[in-house]
């Protein structure tokens, strides 16, 4: 028996039944759970949304509060919104559009400052609005940190240019350390700082150590320590995002225009982004 | 084996031969998530149901493993346990997972499971497995509440989240120790938890 446990043959039989039990209870638990999971993301997402502009408070219910926040899409090319008609910008997934030929470009290295490889052709953005007035308007922004493609929110007082809340959410930057982007104490330090210097360019970015006070570190960001490429990271991923490839022309008509004057027809939307979340191809 | 052994077995794992204070395993996790008790008892849980499952599942199977290829079966099965675990944890525990975030997929590396695994329950019947695994497990569990007790009481003012001291940054008066909040703070405690249980058991200090 004992001899007979050591063959060769037995000890590839063992093996084999073992990785075929064990693949079945992994690949079974992934796929049975995935929908509460996707779920649980989605929520995630949404209460992210809601930090970034400063409405989430404890324990509040996500789903009502989020009901406030009208969400539209954002033809990044030239700023301009798609009709709510066109598609439901709570079905289009900004990541896969991202990964597909149709409803993406290719980034070209020097535009690629986010380290993001394509570039989505539409981009949601979230809108706040109190007694009609447009206040809060809360941008999705991704970039490579460290480790990992790291994702947030930012949301721009109605200036649009002075910094109201940030997050992020996720990411797979090390724990204690870069994982400090998540720290509700830092992100708080980004409140009032501003995005676009006099000539209209992205000059926020984060700075290692303190943030000088008043005008002077009004575009700098404290740094963390121990965090250095992660931040980095989070710098380029502004400039990108906050740069002609990304929100700006979007943010400077919104300041010129208002939302309506920004709306194309459906007939000139181009080409559709038709990804829905969760539709298959 | 009897009663009386099986206990001395339990609670030998918890003091006698704690797996963090004695044999030093399973430090890492120990460090980085008891700057709080919510996650680290949620840690605790999951490594105890971890080590538990594991050790049981390896006893059973101790006569039909082949010993030329025993850590890699042993590895396979706790590495599909804690998958498993670190899925429920996406699905019904959101908040946590990600507070938790790549510990809980540390625990397929953390030695005290594969030293239960490899050490006992390859050469022990399923209920002398499962009574030392659940040993070792809560004793693992019961250094990491103490040092997140110590951490949070005197890091953050509070306990489980809920305020304990009122600190001065939000109009109380006690002046919260930032060190307790970073992971050094860990070995401190630990170290002293190793000399205390040295002071109690004169049998585990080194030979001069």
């Amino acid at each position: 028996m004992a001899a007979a446990k050591e063959s060769t043959s037995r000890v590839l039989a063992t093996v084999l039944i073992l990785a075929l039990v064990c693949a079945t209870l992994v690949a079974g638990a992934a796929v049975g759970l995935r929908e509460r999971q996707e779920a649980n993301r989605l929520l995630d997402q949404r209460k992210n949304i809601l930090i970034a502009a400063g409405l989430y408070r404890e324990g509040a219910d996500v789903e009502a509060l989020f009901d406030n926040i009208e969400t539209r899409l954002v033809r990044l090319a030239d700023g301009s919104l798609l009709p709510p008609e066109a598609l439901d910008p709570t079905a289009y997934d900004q990541l896969k559009a991202a990964a597909r030929p149709r409803t993406s470009r290719e980034l070209s290295r020097e535009e690629d400052l986010a380290g993001l490889g394509r570039l989505e052709k539409y981009a949601p953005v979230y809108l706040v609005r109190q007694n009609g007035e447009l206040q809060t308007v809360v941008l999705p922004i991704r970039g490579r940190g460290l480790w990992s493609l790291m994702h947030g929110y930012v949301a721009l007082t109605a200036d649009f240019n002075t910094i109201a809340g940030v997050t992020f959410y996720r990411h797979g930057e090390t724990p204690g350390l870069g994982g400090e982007i998540e720290n509700p104490d830092w992100q708080q330090g980004w409140q009032g700082k501003q995005v676009y210097d006099r000539r209209q360019q992205a000059a926020l970015r984060v700075v290692k150590g303190q943030a000088p006070p008043g005008e002077e570190g009004k575009h700098r960001i404290d740094g963390i320590s121990g965090a250095t490429l992660t931040l980095e990271g989070v710098s380029e991923l502004l400039e990108f995002w906050f740069g002609p490839h990304g929100f700006k022309p979007f943010l400077q008509r919104l300041q010129r225009e208002g939302v309506t004057e920004m709306t194309i027809s459906g007939e000139q939307v181009d080409e559709l982004p038709l990804v829905g979340q969760g539709s298959g191809t | 084996m009897s009663e009386e052994s099986k206990r001395a077995l339990f609670f030998g794992s918890i003091f006698e031969r704690n797996p963090i204070a004695v044999l030093v395993l399973g430090i890492c996790s120990a460090l980085a998530v008891t700057a709080s008790m919510a996650t680290a008892l949620v840690m605790s849980i999951c490594l105890t149901l971890v080590v538990a499952v594991a050790s049981t599942i390896i006893s059973l199977l101790r006569h039909q493993i082949p010993n030329t290829v025993r850590i890699g079966v042993q590895i396979t099965i706790i590495a599909t346990l804690v998958i498993l675990v670190d899925q429920v944890l996406q699905a019904f525990y959101f908040e946590l997972s990600r507070q938790l975030s790549i510990f809980v997929g540390l625990i397929i590396t953390n030695c005290i499971v594969m030293g239960r695994a490899e050490g006992f329950a390859m050469n022990n019947p399923p209920g002398e497995a499962l009574v030392d695994a659940l040993g070792n497990g809560l004793g693992y569990s019961a250094i990491l509440m103490t040092v997140s007790f110590c951490r949070e009481l005197f890091g953050a003012g509070s306990l489980f989240g809920y305020t304990v001291l009122p600190l001065a940054s939000r109009g109380g008066w006690y002046e919260a120790n930032g060190l307790m909040l970073l992971p050094p703070s860990a070995f401190f405690i630990i170290a002293g938890l190793i000399w205390l249980l040295r002071e109690i058991y004169p049998g585990q200090r080194e030979k001069e």
